[in-house]
C-alpha cells in the first residue's frame, strides 16, 4: 500500500485509535475502584465539614473521616412530602440524577447528626444545581431548630477560576454562617447572594450581618451566585414538607 | 501554534547520549528558547493554575509526562504517519496521555486533580505541546525528542513555579500552603489582584521583561 494512499491513511487511524481506546479503556476500568473511593471519602468529609468547619476536617485523615462519618451521621432517604423512603439508601440515591426529576418527585437524602442524649443536633442536606458552566452542587447543614444555616459547602465542575469557583473557597462559604432560611412566619424565603462585592473576607460578612436572608456576592461571578441562589431556593423547598414533620412529629 | 522550523535530523548514528548537543535541547528552552516567556505559548494554562504553588507543580509534572511520551511516540511513528492526517494522529496520542494523567491524578492525587479541573483536559490544547510535536518530533529520532519533551517541559513548569511563587506569597502569604508571614509572627493581608488571573498576567509579563532585559532581547524590525 502506498503511504499517501486513502486506505493506507484509513487503517492506519483506524488502528491507532483502536490500541488508543483499548489502553484508555484498560487503565479507566483498573482506576475506577479507586476513584470511586476517593469520591465517597470526599462527600463524606463535605458533610462533615459543613457542621464541624473546614479548619477540623482538614487535619482528619482518611480513617477519621470515615470513622467518625460512621459514628456520628445517620441517614435517610425521603420524599417531598417528607415520608422517608424506607427501601432506599443514601447510597443508592444520586442527587445529581435526581437533580433532573420535577421538584415534587426528587428522591431526597437527609443527614441527620444526633448529640450523646439522642437528640437532633444537625440537619445535613444535599442541594444541587446549575452555575455558569457546568453544574454546581454542596451541602447545608441547619441547626436543630431547622432553619439557622450552621454551614456549608459548595463544589463545583467547571466555573470561572478565580471568579465563579469562588463558591468552592472559606471566603465564600463562611458568609452563609448564622444566616436564616425562613421567615418570622415559617415560610421559606431562602438565602440570597446579592450583586456586586463589599470587599471580601470579614467586609463581606459585616456589611450583611443584620440581614439574615442575604449574603454578599461574588464580584464579577453574578450568573455563577445566582446559580447558587436557585439552588438552594429550589432544595429547601424540596424539604420543607419535612422539616415540617420534624417539627410536629405528629 | 510553534513559529520554529523543523531542525534538522540527528545523522549520525553514534551520537553521545548527553553530548553537546543533547544537552542544548534541555537547556534551551530553560532560558534563551522557553516556551512561556520567548514563544509566549501555554499562557492559558499559566494564568490559571499558578494561583498555588502545589497545584502549578502537579500541572508541570502532567505536562511533563505528556509532552515527553507523546514527543517519543510521534518520533517513534514519524515515518509511518501519513502526513495528511499528521495533526489528527498527534491529537489522539496527546489526548491519550492527557486522559492517563487525569485518570491517575482522579485515583492517586484527588484533592489535586479537583484544583486542576478542566486544565488537566486542556493540556490537550496547549500549544507548546503541539509546536513541539510538529517542530521536532516528525523530524528527529525518539532519544533527542524525549530530551526536548522534558527539556520544554523543564522550562514551561520553571515559568510557572516563579509565578506561582510570587502569586501565593503575595496573594495568600504561604509557600506550598505553608503560612510563612504568621509564622514570622506578621499579620499579612493577602493581595486580592494576585489571587486573580489578572495578578498572573501582571507576573508573567514582569517575568518577560526581566528576562529580555538580561538577555538583550531586541524587536525584530
Amino acid at each position: 500500500m502506498q503511504k499517501t494512499s486513502n486506505s493506507y491513511i484509513l487503517v492506519f487511524v483506524i488502528v491507532l485509535a483502536v490500541f488508543s481506546a483499548s489502553i484508555l479503556a484498560f487503565v479507566s476500568e483498573s482506576l475506577r475502584p479507586l476513584q470511586n473511593a476517593n469520591i465517597a471519602l470526599e462527600q463524606k468529609k463535605s458533610i462533615l465539614t459543613t457542621f464541624m468547619g473546614e479548619a477540623v476536617t482538614a487535619k482528619m485523615e482518611k480513617d477519621m473521616i470515615s470513622s467518625s462519618y460512621d459514628s456520628k451521621v445517620k441517614s435517610v432517604v425521603i420524599d417531598f412530602n417528607g415520608k422517608i423512603l424506607p427501601d432506599l439508601t443514601v447510597e443508592k440515591v444520586s442527587v445529581a440524577k435526581e437533580y433532573k426529576e420535577e421538584l415534587k418527585s426528587r428522591k431526597l437524602p437527609v443527614y441527620e447528626i444526633y448529640d450523646n442524649n439522642n437528640q437532633l443536633e444537625y440537619v445535613v442536606l444535599p442541594v444541587y444545581g446549575y452555575g455558569l458552566w457546568d453544574n454546581i452542587w454542596g451541602y447545608v447543614a441547619l441547626e436543630k431548630d431547622l432553619q439557622t444555616i450552621k454551614g456549608v459547602v459548595f463544589a463545583h465542575k467547571g466555573e470561572t477560576p478565580g471568579l465563579g469557583s469562588r463558591i468552592a473557597t472559606d471566603d465564600i462559604q463562611n458568609r452563609y454562617i448564622g444566616k436564616k432560611i425562613k421567615d418570622e412566619k415559617g415560610s421559606i424565603v431562602s438565602v440570597v447572594m446579592q450583586k456586586g462585592e463589599k470587599g471580601g473576607g470579614a467586609a463581606s460578612i459585616a456589611a450583611f450581618e443584620s440581614n439574615p436572608y442575604e449574603v454578599d456576592g461574588m464580584s464579577g461571578a453574578t450568573i455563577t451566585g445566582k446559580g447558587v441562589n436557585q439552588m438552594l431556593n429550589d432544595y429547601f423547598i424540596c424539604y420543607e414538607n419535612y422539616f415540617k414533620s420534624k417539627n410536629n412529629p405528629n | 501554534m510553534s513559529t520554529s522550523t523543523i531542525e534538522k535530523p540527528a545523522v549520525k548514528v553514534s551520537e553521545p547520549l548527553f553530548g553537546k548537543k543533547q544537552r542544548k535541547l534541555i537547556s534551551n528552552p530553560l532560558d534563551g528558547d522557553n516556551p512561556i516567556t520567548v514563544q509566549v505559548l501555554g499562557i492559558c494554562s499559566a494564568l490559571a493554575v499558578t494561583v498555588q504553588m502545589k497545584p502549578a507543580l502537579f500541572m508541570a509534572l502532567g505536562v511533563m509526562f505528556v509532552l515527553t511520551m507523546s514527543n517519543l511516540f510521534i518520533s517513534l511513528m514519524r515515518n509511518i504517519i501519513p502526513s495528511r492526517v499528521r495533526i489528527i494522529v498527534q491529537l489522539v496520542v496527546v489526548s491519550t496521555f492527557v486522559i492517563l494523567v487525569d485518570q491517575i491524578f482522579k485515583a492517586y492525587a484527588y484533592e489535586v486533580s479537583k484544583e486542576l479541573s478542566v486544565f488537566v483536559n486542556l493540556i490537550v490544547t496547549n500549544c507548546i505541546i503541539m509546536g513541539r510535536l510538529e517542530a521536532f518530533a516528525m523530524g528527529n529520532k525518539p532519544w533527542p525528542s524525549i530530551l526536548d519533551g522534558i527539556g520544554n517541559a523543564l522550562g514551561y513548569g520553571a515559568i510557572l513555579m516563579v509565578v506561582a511563587f510570587i502569586r501565593e506569597i503575595l496573594g495568600s502569604g504561604s509557600i506550598f500552603g505553608f503560612k510563612v508571614f504568621n509564622e514570622l509572627g506578621i499579620n499579612y493581608t493577602g493581595n486580592g489582584v494576585m489571587v486573580l488571573p489578572v495578578g498572573a498576567s501582571i507576573v508573567i509579563g514582569l517575568v518577560i521583561w526581566a528576562q529580555r532585559a538580561r538577555n538583550g532581547y531586541k524587536e525584530e524590525a
